[in-house]
Order: structure tokens, then sequence, then C-alpha cells
């Protein structure tokens, strides 16, 4: 008799997975380098090509990188909730312009606002190869010593703002810079 | 001057096969990488722009003199171990790498206990007077039926 | 108007097959209650209903595509007034809803049929056989009504439907559903037998003769549906390859090794009475992994080119019409296969033992490809991490399982029933030796490898077993009072079945062989004048000239190749724009030969006029379709067997 219920008993541990699978999205691949220091780099500015922004200029502070460009559409509508996060100063807003012309992305920022202390200029991706980008819009927040704690995959929504960033930095915040 | 030009030819030949080799290299590593875009292709099939920028840091590393397994390793970093298709072999993976076998050997040993029971079955002592007798009468009743 | 009046035939479709698969059932448990006949019979009528109402419906969704009647949500989405009129037809399967109207629709004409040459079986038998697929339709007759609607309206209706998916606007797309849910559905027919088996008690040798037929057509079918998708994708999405190991195809490809193992077993059954349990399991799991693939498919839990659109409304219906379904039959599996008895013995070296190896070889194989395709699911659920599990993976696996196969393939023919001696394969020595030295021969013709080796050496070990096979099948009749064609006539069709089936196997692994090892692909950048060389032949590209298509403009380039100075052909691959947008989509150019394909594909083009291009040369490509034909071609064979074409009234 055991012998014949096997079946049904692998059958349900099968539907059990599957049940959770529903929940799950396989589409999205979650960053490796969370809990890892935020891969060094030094690019050009977007707006001043004759000054450099990197890592290093970020160090002991809480950060936050947005990878964003003019030909994204998604950027669009994520755009009111960074000039938003701008406004309320949680914390300084670094912007990668992936894969972009210079005047597209200076025209974009022009037209739409610009929610960024400055944005870096990685024309050819490879900053962005480096943190992991997949597909545009993308954030990165930073903590102080530099290491990366938190990655949003798509567009930031107001209730993963309030919900996640805004605790998440609060925190970090409280945490030392040196260590 | 004959020596120089054939030394000449002979690091013309190399730099020809290496470079042959590496687009070898090249394309082999390509097709063991998924494309995070559209995630249904290697990144060698993919028209994404994502996959021909990590194609061209496929070519520059191997050019570079980095092996097969560093630049795995560097993808694996940055995109995790999603960006592989021949999945790595750790302790979460060793189910799936050997799970085959076992399902094989499973089936093996099924197989096995069947077939014994069955030889076993066939070297049990023969039918009864009784039932033999019962299945003749049955057997008989069915003929007279058309 | 007609799309409400489709809605409702599919309502009273609903009615019907709830009716069809409740009452005979139900009286089928109590046959000696008075009502019980009355009862039974409602079940052919009621099959006949509802594949007039299903047709019915089925043909208002075409009228509506037909039409172009864009105020039907389903049809704005999925066709254009620009697509030409066939693609409009096949459109009705080109996504989640009508593609589902399609598998009900190929549901009730097998039961229809079932129910038509099923009156040499007893009563119960039937009432039993249609009850269940009764209930599948009613399954999926509740799925398409509360959540994917083909008639749903879309009002105001669009100006413009946003048109098919253009790498659906192909031949090879129209044929594909169809074949391939033949054979899913038709497996259902498996299905409901062995349940009706399971419920009656009764798992005899008549039995098995009543289920091999129905499953040989529903895998034969399963076998071109599969085929027929390699090969579309093949020429139409130009990369050249022609299997992924994508979710889905795999979707289809465990049911059919689950399938194969079926109809063997079912041979067994039939002959000799042994291996009951086993087949009515092999036949509860085919079906069940028909509807894992639904499942898959349409839930959004996999990535796949495939996948249709998704929504986890619709994922968690499947989902629990498959618990119902597969985990009610395996509850009573549990509960009747341990009286159903053991059936006649066999010794440890017989046909029978290695048919059973056979089983657990094919059984082992779907198992790894469900849990290579499964697995990234697994250790997501337990939050462990994401990983891919693709091609690299299936090839280590697969071609290490599968080789065992082959190589008793060729042995099992030789077999007798219940107990083969030595001297049954004694012969198969010299077939042994110079299948190796064959293998040999052609692998330094083409530049060896031991894989190379391994894969030829086996098909030849197959095809020179199965020629070695009929010759001596021949000689058996050898009396000399009988000639050869009188010989050669009266062999059944079974017989050739599987010869010719057995046979295909060995020219597709010639094929697979061949082509994964001596394969040459290139990727080069080219403009109007270069040239390139891919192993013996010379590829010019002469131009690129702008075409125009009836829903589409293209860039199609001109390529003249030439081998040894002999102008060969002119391919003219394209890359093709839709007016209704969306990613350009690539024709590929391929010149078929019998010993190989060129195939050219344009890839992106990186500076105006500046193309980079994929070439290739695939020796011996097209022994994988033949194969695959030969193999469906022996399946129809073994279905068409005189045996089974049973006169009315004989059981």
């Amino acid at each position: 008799m055991k012998r014949f219920i096997l079946p049904l008993g692998v059958f349900v541990a099968l539907l059990g997975f599957l049940w959770v699978g529903l929940r799950l999205n396989p589409r999205e691949v979650p960053s490796p380098l969370i809990d890892k220091s935020a891969p060094a780099f030094a690019l050009a500015q977007l707006h001043l090509p004759e000054r450099q922004i990197g890592t290093r200029d970020m160090a002991g502070q809480v950060w936050i990188l947005n990878v964003w460009a003019s030909w994204c559409v998604a950027c669009r509508q994520e755009h009111p909730v960074l000039m938003e996060m701008a406004r309320l100063k949680l914390a300084p807003i670094v912007g990668l312009n992936y894969k972009d012309s210079r005047d597209d992305g200076i025209a974009n920022l022009q037209r739409a606002g610009d929610p960024y202390m400055v944005s870096a200029f990685d024309q050819d991706g490879r900053v962005g190869i480096d943190y992991g980008v997949y597909g545009v819009p993308e954030t990165f927040v930073i903590d102080k010593r530099g290491v990366i704690r938190y990655k949003q995959i798509g567009i930031l929504t107001p209730d993963v703002v309030t919900g996640k960033l805004i605790p998440l930095i609060e925190k970090l915040n409280k945490e030392a810079g040196h260590g | 001057m004959v020596k120089l030009i054939a030394a000449l030819m002979m690091t013309l030949a190399l730099v020809a096969h290496a470079e042959a080799d590496l687009d070898k290299r090249a394309a082999a590593l390509e097709e063991e990488l998924r494309c995070l875009v559209c995630q249904n292709q290697t990144i060698a099939d993919s028209h994404a722009g994502l996959a021909s920028d990590l194609r061209r840091e496929v070519r520059e590393q191997l050019a570079q003199g980095k092996s097969e397994q560093e630049v795995l390793d560097f993808m694996v970093q940055r995109y995790g171990d999603f960006v592989l298709y021949r999945p790595p072999v750790k302790s979460t993976t060793w189910l799936l790498w050997f799970g085959p076998f076992l399902l094989l050997a499973a089936g093996a040993l099924l197989l096995a206990s069947r077939l014994r029971a069955a030889r076993a079955r066939a070297a049990e002592a023969p039918p009864s007077e009784e039932a033999l007798q019962r299945a003749r009468a049955l057997l008989d009743n069915h003929k007279e039926q058309p | 108007m007609i799309p409400e009046i489709g809605s409702f035939a599919l309502m009273l479709a609903f009615c019907v097959a709830l009716l069809q698969g409740v009452m005979p059932l139900f009286a089928s448990l109590r046959v000696e209650r008075s009502a019980a006949a009355r009862w039974m019979a409602v079940a052919r009528p009621a099959a006949y209903a509802q594949a007039l109402l299903v047709t019915f419906a089925f043909a208002c969704l075409v009228q509506a595509f037909v039409a172009n009647d864009f105020t039907v949500l389903y049809v704005a989405s999925h066709s254009n007034s620009l697509l030409p009129l066939h693609y409009r037809i096949s459109a009705v399967w080109g996504g989640h809803e009508g593609s589902l109207l399609l598998w009900i629709q190929i549901l009730v004409l097998w039961t229809a049929a079932v129910a038509v040459f099923s009156r040499q079986l007893p009563a119960e038998v039937v009432a039993r056989v249609l009850g269940v697929m009764g209930l599948i339709s009613v399954g999926f007759l509740a799925f398409i009504l509360w959540t994917s609607n083909p008639f749903e309206r879309l009002l105001p209706g669009a100006m413009e439907g946003q048109d098919l998916n253009p790498l659906l606007q192909d031949i090879g797309m129209i044929a594909h559903p169809p074949l391939l849910y033949m054979g899913y559905v038709g497996f259902s027919v498996a299905f409901a037998f062995a349940i009706a088996a399971l419920i009656g008690g009764q798992l005899d040798a008549a039995w098995a003769r009543w289920s091999r037929p129905w499953t040989l057509i529903a895998w034969t079918f399963m076998t071109l549906g599969i085929f027929l998708g390699s090969f579309w994708a093949y020429y139409e999405l130009g990369w050249g390859g022609w299997w992924f190991w994508d979710a889905v195809e795999n979707a289809s490809f465990m049911p059919w090794l689950v399938g194969t193992a079926l109809i063997h077993s079912l041979s067994v059954t039939e002959k000799r009475g042994s291996f009951k349990n086993w087949t009515v399991l092999l036949a509860i799991m085919a079906f069940a992994l028909s509807l894992l693939g639904t499942f898959l498919v349409r839930s959004g839990v996999l990535t796949s080119v495939h996948a249709f659109a998704t929504d986890p409304k619709r994922g968690l219906f499947i989902l629990v019409f498959l618990a119902l379904v597969v985990g009610a039959s395996l509850l009573l599996y549990a509960w009747r296969a341990p009286q159903v008895g053991l059936g006649g013995r066999f010794a440890l070296f017989s046909r029978e033992s290695l048919l059973l190896v056979n089983n657990v070889l094919l059984v082992a194989a779907a198992g790894t490809v469900l849990l290579g395709t499964l697995y990234p699911l697994f250790l997501d659920a337990l939050d462990m991490g994401k990983i891919s599990v693709g091609p690299p993976y299936f090839e280590t696996v697969f071609v290490p399982l599968m080789a065992p196969m082959l190589l008793l393939l060729a042995v099992g023919p030789f077999l007798r029933w219940k107990q083969a001696g030595f001297k049954d394969v004694r012969s198969l020595r010299v077939v042994g030796v110079a299948a190796v030295l064959l293998a040999l021969a052609a692998a330094f013709a083409v530049g060896a490898s031991p894989l190379l080796v391994m894969g030829l050496a086996l098909a030849a070990w197959i095809l020179l077993g199965s020629v070695w096979h009929l010759l001596q099948r021949l000689r058996v009749f050898e009396d000399n009072r009988t000639r050869f064609s009188h010989r050669l006539s009266t062999l059944p069709g079974s017989y050739w079945g599987m010869l010719i089936a057995h046979a295909g196997i060995g020219v597709f692994v010639i094929g697979v062989t061949l082509v994964k090892g001596r394969e040459i692909s290139h990727d080069v950048p080219m403009q109007s004048g270069d040239m390139h060389q891919v192993g013996d032949y010379n590829f010019r590209f002469v131009g690129l000239q702008n075409v125009e298509g009836p829903n589409y403009s293209a860039v199609r380039g001109t390529f003249d190749v030439t081998r040894n100075g002999k102008h060969i052909t002119t391919l003219l691959p394209e890359k093709r724009q839709f007016a209704s947008g969306g990613m350009p989509m690539t024709e590929a150019a391929i010149d078929r030969g019998p010993t190989r394909d060129l195939y050219l594909a344009l890839g992106e083009e990186v500076k105006p006029g500046n193309w980079i291009v994929r070439i290739q040369h695939k020796p011996f490509v097209a022994w994988i379709w033949a194969g695959a034909l030969l193999i469906a071609f022996g399946g129809l064979l073994a279905a068409l067997d005189k045996r089974y074409r049973l006169k009315k009234g004989k059981a």
C-alpha cells in the first residue's frame, strides 16, 4: 500500500511548490551586491564634463544612486517620486545616466526637473554592468561605509519610498561612518 | 633578412590563430550566459543592448588573458547565479545535479525488487486440485456462451 | 450579437458537460439499479451535443476574426485588418483565451470520436470513459467562462486591432498548436480509460487493447506537434537552433517521454497482461503532465519565450483544477491499484523485463526534465536564491541518461516474451561490431570526437539492428511455400510501426550527433561587396533592398553562395518591421540539403548598410526532421494495425 501512495505524495509536494510559485516573480533578478561594497567608479559629470563624480566623493554619508536614461519610458513615471525625495532631503541622490547621449540627458532633466545632486555620465554602460544593472530604472541605497544596503529593481513608488526607503535611510543615518 | 620575414609571418599566424581561437572561446562562453533582459536567450543570440555590452566584456576580458572561469565569475559577481545557464554545483544544487542519477538508481532498485518478487512468485507451489477444478468449470461455462 | 451567441453556446456546453460527467459516472457505480442503464446512455448523446455546441462557439469566434470585429477584446488584441485571411483564422488560437477554446474544441472532438468508436465496449466502460472526459470538459469550460472568455466585449470597439504577434504569422505556427493539442488532449483518452479501469476494478488485456490505438494516435500527433514547433523555431527565430530546453518546450517533451513509455507498457499489458499498475500510473502521469504543461505556460510561474499573458487568478484556477484531477486520480490509484493483480510472470531476461527497463529510463528522463525545469522555482520558493537551468545542464544530464536506452532499443525486439535466451541476441554481436566500425569510418570522414563516435555508433546500432530484425522476421516465414511478397504483406501494422519508429530514432540521433558535433557558426559584420568563407562555402554579400509585404516592410539582403567557384544558391534573408510596431522579426534564409543546411540570418545593423550576419553550416540537420517524421509515421502505422479495427459486437 505504501508504494502506491508515493505518486500522490510526490504530487502534493509539487503542488505546494507551484502554489508558492504563483506569488513569486521569476523575472526578477535579485542583486548579489547587497551588503557588499559599492563598486568604485569615477565618471565625468553629465552637465560639467570636465568635472568628475564618483564613489569616493560620497564616502561617509548615506546616499542614493538612481540609474536613469532619457529613452527610458518607465523613468518618467518614477520622476515625480524622485523630485519629492529630493525635496524632502532624505539623502543626496546621484544620478547615473545610463547609455544615453549627453544632450538628450541634459534636455530631459531640464524639461522634467533635476532631483539629482549631480548626474554621472555612463555612456558605454560599464559602470552599470559593475552594479549589475539590467533594466532601467534601478535605484541603490548606499551607506556611510560605501556598502550597498538596498536595490530597487524597477520604478520607485510612493509606497516603496515610505515603506522601505525612509525607514532604511533613517536607520543607516544612525550608523557610524567608520569601521 | 629571411629570418626576420619568417619571424614576422609566424607572429602574424599566431595572432590570426589566437584571434580565431578567441572567437571560438568567446562564442562558447556566450552560449553559457543568460541575457537578463529577454531572459530566454543566451547573450550570443540576444539583440538586447545589454547582451552586446556583455559580449564586448567577454571578448575584452579573454583578450586580456583572463580564463573562462574568471569571466564567468565576473558575471556572477554582478548578476548572481541567475546569469549562468549551467547552474553551479553547490550545496543548493546537489539535488539538481545528482537528482537524475538518483532517479535512475531509484528506478533500478524498484525494478530489481519487482523482478525479484516476480521470480519468487513464479517459484510458488502450483495451484491446488480444488482450484484447478474450479478453473475448469469456469472455462467450460465460458465455452458454452456464443 | 454573434459573440454573445458563442458565449451562450459555451454556457450550454458547460451544462451538457456537467450532465455528461456526472450522470453516467454515477450510474456506472450502481449498475444494478434499474435507472442505471438509462443514465449511462446519456453519455453518448451528451458527448455529441457538447461537440456541436463547442464547435458552434468556435465558429463564432472564427467569424469574429474573419469579419474584423474589434468590439471583441480578444480579436482586437490579436488581429488586424491588414492581416491576410489565413492568419486571421489562425489568430483565433494566437492568444490565451482562444487557444483554450481550441483545447476544448479538440477535447470535445476526441470525446465524440470515443463515443462513435466504442460500440464494442461494455456500457459501464463507455459511461465511465465518457464521464471522465466530460468532467475534464467541465473544468476547462468553467475556466474559460469564469476567467478567460474569448467573447468578452471591448466597448467602444477599437479602430484597429493590435495585430497578431509577427512571430505567429507563419504556416508552421498555424499548424503547431492544433497538432500539439491533439496530442495533449489525446492523452486524456488514455487517462479516461485508466480511470474507468480503476473504478471498475477491471484492468486486463482487453482494456489495454481498447486504450492502445487512442494513445498511439495521440502520441503520434504529439510527436508531430513537437517536431513542427522545433522546425518552425529553426527557420523563424533566426538563431539557427532548434531546441532550447525552454520551459514550454520541456512542458511538451515530458508528456511525450511518458507517452512513449505508456505505449510500450500498453503493448505489454495487451499481450501478456503484465505491468498493469505501471500502465495505469503512466496513463495518469501522461495526462497530468499535459495539464501541468498547461499550467506552466499560462500561470507566469516560469519565464518562457512562449508564455501567454499571465494573470495569477488564472494560474490559481488551473492549479486547483490540476490538484483536483490528478489528486483524485492518484488517490484512486493508491486505493485500487493493490487489488488489480499482477498479471503474467516473466523471467529476468525477457522482453518484458527489457521493456520495464525502458519504462524506468523514460520516466527517469521525464523526471529529469521536470527537475531541471522546476528547480529554479523550488529554490526561489524556499528563498535559497535564484538560478537558471538551461541547455548546458540538460545536455550534460540527458545524454548519459538516453544512451543506455538507445543501446537497449535495438535489443528489445529480439527478445522473446516471458523467457528469452542468449541465443536470441547472439546474432546481434555482429551488428554491434558493424555499427562501431561504420561509426568510426564516418567519424573519421567528418572529423572525430568521442561523443560523435558514440552517437553515430548508437544510431548505426539501432538502424542496423532494425534491418537485421526485419530480415530475421521475414525468414521466420521461410518455408519456400510462401512467396516473399506474401511474407512481407502479412507483417502486421504494429510491427512496421515499431520498426519504422525505431529506425526514425536512429536517423534522428545521426542528425543530432552530426549537427552538434560538426556545426560551424560565424557572426560576422558584413557590408555590400564583402565575402566570408565558412567551411567549403563562400558567401558574398551582394546588396540590400527594401521590400514591402502585406502588413510589413522589410530589408532584404542578397547573398551569393559558391563552392569551389561553382554557384550553389542565392540566399535572401530579411529583417521585417511590421506595421503594427514591435521588435523587428528575422526571416532566415536556408538552403536545405540532405547532407547539410546553409543558414543565413541578418542580426543587427551596426552602421548603415553594415550588418552582423550569422552564417551557419549545419551538417545533416535535415535528418533530425526526417527522423521525427519517421517516428510519427511509425506511430500511425501501429495505430492502424488491423487487430484494433474490430467489427461491431465483438469485444
